[in-house]
């Protein structure tokens, strides 16, 4: 018999604007011992099927409008909310997608981890405490004595994601939940956490249900796959069925949208653009301590038409040269040479002048439009500030940016917050294409979305690149959509090269170790190789 | 952390100078002096007066001269009170004041965090709909008629409570320091409520419930400290607003405390009076702020790490 057994779960948002089915006739179920994986894109109902299951979805508006999830022979959605509370954080954890705010910034770790334990067990607190430390050990976190009474905030990413995973397992659960544990999360990091589930899980012999958006991130530690799209499943399988027979064309969408190719080399004359000599930039700390070095003695040359990816984690000093380049932040010492001419010697209105060349894409395209200017307003603004349009012309203007980034006209009038993800990364894209830049730096474009939005901004941005003969800096953390779009590829390791080469010279014959970590990074390379 | 308390005693210098230095000329731009009155004293007797208070010297070595006591903790002698220094008028009038702000605190935290807390659990129904139109209407309704407004309805109506006095029957402080209280309890409350929600809303508070907890232990443990940080640091602030507010509270009530005798100082043109006053308040509500300011932060464990070091 199954652990959880889900039958036609349906949940609804009912608001004033009529009733929304997020979840409808789901079925799925896992085994003691296999992970099932729901995968969807944002909005596909997935993380509401399984909060639904424990009570955790907000009602109102939600409402539970059908069907049976058989735990242990019990149905959680008829028990009282008395019953539940005693099933979760005991029978059933969870595991959530942002490790960075789904940690109490006011408590201390340790109190955090031992608080499942003493509400459900009653156990003393000694006795928690030492269960803790086990436990800290057990996901690998370095030193559990001395860090168990530290805050949060002290934690990097990928730790404080392995704390989670800690609380979740400590009253040995038969069922885990994971949300999206590794999205918010670098590819390296991504990897290890991966790992440790898969380990833990196999352990224990629990049930594990993964919910992801990336079907390559749990090709190699699902046992069945559930496939969501607008609250319905469309295909289940297993990991073999799913991956080489994909019958839905759904499934086969999501397929496609994993980045496995690399770049044809290109051909023609290489004339420098870009040229970074010794670029060093530094950030001081307080009185007495050593500077941040960012960036060291970095140097490398983007010729025209030409994509640079820059690869590296977290820290890696990737985004700093991408804003060092730009001007963005004060470099230390190098030389930045645009066209033959020095960016770090620019000031004023010659360095205005120059940024209109050049132009910046950012990751999170909601933090970086302006949530009270319309699409209109935020593509007309560079067009007027830098004089390409006219009062009269500039409808025109935005018009044209409009369709080339695959933009309705209709939405012209429309603010941020009415688009979703992909649509407004392509606001940001035709705001950075406005002034006629020749080159663009792009900070992690697609990192903050679905892979299929991704697989199309991608797209999007290698057309436009040849359409508007751009030069390209495109910073990532993930080797395999670098390697997608670049024609070069550097990898950047503690604020230094370490290694260059084309996506394919990387990928058949990685000389670093640190490269070749990133490689065996990439979510799901064995199936697909 | 003993940096920044540092740091902003430095800064309160410069402000504290600007308030001296701004009443100082204030109020002696202000027509009449302290020793006109309907009874014309003779200008002998005038002249003398002003040669002992040294008014009969330049304006600005008045000024000089009064910072140079200052200086000193003196305050110099009250211009009405003969005989009688500032310091002595504050030392008897402030302790009556600093109670009844304490308590008129006490109202405001006590009624005002927990009307906020209580709306924030259940926003957009009753439960929160009743006490924010309270606090609406507390914070619309000035002291000076909410205090005679409770005085009819509690003390003359009712007959539940003195309507006058500090500290002569029991009960009496009641009415004087809900009158005080009430505004604040409703900005507290507001403060509160906003505070709640945004702690309610964010990822940890899921963590914490899928772990199991009951809905008071979520609410206690996890969202209390960082819903009321907010809260903390307006308190600064709301005890320099309860300091001003009680001159209107003590004169209503009869009670004997510093501000009367600041609105009579004003009235009577007792300069080094009203100087010494408006002095002491202003160190009062910067040492105030500051206190307010180093306990949020402390609340904060990501600030109270950058201020260790």
């Amino acid at each position: 018999m199954a652990l959880l057994d889900v039958q036609d779960l349906a949940v609804s948002f009912v608001t004033r604007n009529g009733t929304n089915k997020a979840v409808d006739g789901v079925s799925f179920s896992v085994e003691l011992g296999k992970i099932t994986a729901i995968i969807g894109e944002s909005g596909s109902g997935k993380s509401v099927a399984c909060y639904s299951l424990l009570g955790l979805v907000p009602m109102p508006p939600g409402r539970i409008d059908g069907g049976r999830a058989l735990f242990e022979g019990r149905d959680l959605l008829q028990l009282e909310e008395s019953e539940l509370r005693k099933i979760r954080g005991r029978d059933i954890a969870m595991i959530f997608q942002d490790p960075m705010t789904c940690l109490n910034p006011y408590m201390t770790i340790g109190k955090q981890l031992m608080e499942p334990l003493v509400y459900h067990h009653h156990v003393k607190k000694e006795q928690a405490r030492a269960r803790a430390l086990e436990l800290l050990a057990e996901v690998g976190i370095r030193d559990p004595e001395s860090t168990i009474d530290d805050f949060p905030h002290q934690f990097s990413g990928g730790m404080r994601q392995r704390v989670m995973i800690a609380m979740a397992l400590i009253n040995e659960p038969k069922l885990l939940i994971a949300d999206e544990p590794t999205t918010a999360l670098d590819v390296t990091i991504q990897a290890q956490i991966l790992k440790l589930i898969a380990e833990l899980q196999e352990k224990r012999d629990i049930g594990v249900i993964f919910i992801s958006h990336d079907l390559a991130v749990v090709a190699d530690i699902a046992d069945q796959i559930v496939v969501m799209k607008q609250g319905q499943i469309v295909e289940t399988g297993n990991r073999e069925s799913i991956f080489h027979n994909a019958q839905h064309p759904y499934t086969k969408k999501l397929l496609a949208a994993i980045p496995t190719d690399s770049k044809q080399a290109r051909g023609g004359v290489a004339e420098p653009l870009i040229q970074v000599r010794d670029l060093c930039t530094w950030f001081s700390q307080d009185k007495g301590k050593e500077p941040v070095k960012a960036v060291n003695k970095v140097s490398f040359d983007i010729n025209r038409g030409e994509v640079l990816g820059l690869v590296g984690e977290s820290g890696s000093g990737k985004s700093t040269i991408g804003r060092s380049i730009l001007r963005l932040v004060p470099v230390t010492s190098g030389e930045v040479l645009f066209d033959g001419t020095d960016l770090t010697a620019l000031e004023g209105r010659d360095l205005k002048a120059m940024r209109r060349r050049m132009q910046m894409i950012f990751q999170d395209p909601f933090a970086s439009l302006n949530p009270r200017m319309t699409v209109y307003d935020t593509l007309a603004e560079p067009l007027l500030l830098h004089g390409i349009e006219n009062r009269a012309t500039v409808g025109k203007g935005v018009l044209k940016l409009m369709d080339d980034v695959g933009l309705a006209r209709a939405f012209v009038r429309k603010y941020p917050h009415e688009f979703s993800g992909g649509q407004r990364q392509r606001i940001a894209i035709g705001r950075a294409l406005a002034t006629r830049p020749e080159f663009i730096v792009a900070d992690e474009p697609v990192s903050a979305l679905d892979v299929t939005i991704q697989a199309q901004i991608l797209d999007l941005m290698q057309q436009l690149g040849r359409e508007y003969g751009l030069t390209m800096l495109f910073v990532s953390h993930d080797l395999a959509v670098v390697r997608h779009l670049a024609d070069r590829i550097l990898v950047l390791y503690k604020g230094e090269v370490v290694e260059q080469g084309s996506g394919d010279d990387l990928f058949e014959h990685p000389q670093q170790p640190y490269t070749r970590q990133l490689l065996t990074s990439i979510p799901g390379r064995s199936l697909l190789a | 952390m003993l940096r920044f308390i540092t740091l902003r005693l430095l800064q309160a210098i410069p402000v504290i100078l600007v308030v001296i230095t701004v009443t100082f000329f204030l109020v002696r731009i202000a027509p009449g002096g302290p020793f006109d009155s309907e009874k014309p004293v003779t200008r002998e007797v005038k002249a003398a007066l002003e040669a002992q208070y040294k008014l009969d010297l330049p304006l600005f070595q008045q000024y000089t001269s009064y910072l140079g006591d200052l200086a000193q903790g003196d305050l110099g002698p009250s211009f009405k009170y003969p005989g009688r220094s500032v310091n002595e008028l504050i030392a008897a009038g402030f302790p009556v004041t600093a109670e009844l702000g304490f308590y008129a605190l006490l109202v405001a935290v006590g009624i005002g965090g927990l009307a906020g807390v209580i709306a924030a659990l259940k926003p957009n129904t009753a439960q929160d709909y009743i006490p924010m139109s309270l606090a609406m209407i507390g914070i619309c309704m000035p002291s000076f008629l909410l205090g005679p407004l409770l005085v009819l309805v509690f003390g003359i109506h009712l007959d539940w409570l003195p309507v006058s006095g500090w500290g002569d029957i029991p009960g009496d402080k009641i009415l004087p320091s809900i009158t005080l209280g009430a505004g604040y309890a409703a900005y507290i409350a507001r403060l509160g409520r906003a505070g709640m929600l945004e702690v309610l809303s964010q990822d940890y508070i899921r963590t914490a419930r899928a772990k199991g907890l009951p809905e008071w232990q979520v609410v206690l443990k996890h969202s209390l400290r960082g819903g009321l940080i907010p809260v903390v640091a307006f308190l600064g602030p709301a005890f320099a607003g309860l300091l001003a507010g009680s001159f209107v509270v003590e004169t209503i009530f009869q009670i004997p405390g510093l501000g009367r005798f600041y609105v009579q100082a004003a009235f009577n043109r007792d300069y080094t009076m009203i100087l010494g006053t408006t002095v002491f308040l202003s160190v009062l509500i910067v040492l105030f702020n500051l206190l307010s300011d180093v306990l949020a932060a402390w609340m904060n464990p990501r600030l109270r790490a950058q201020f260790g070091h």
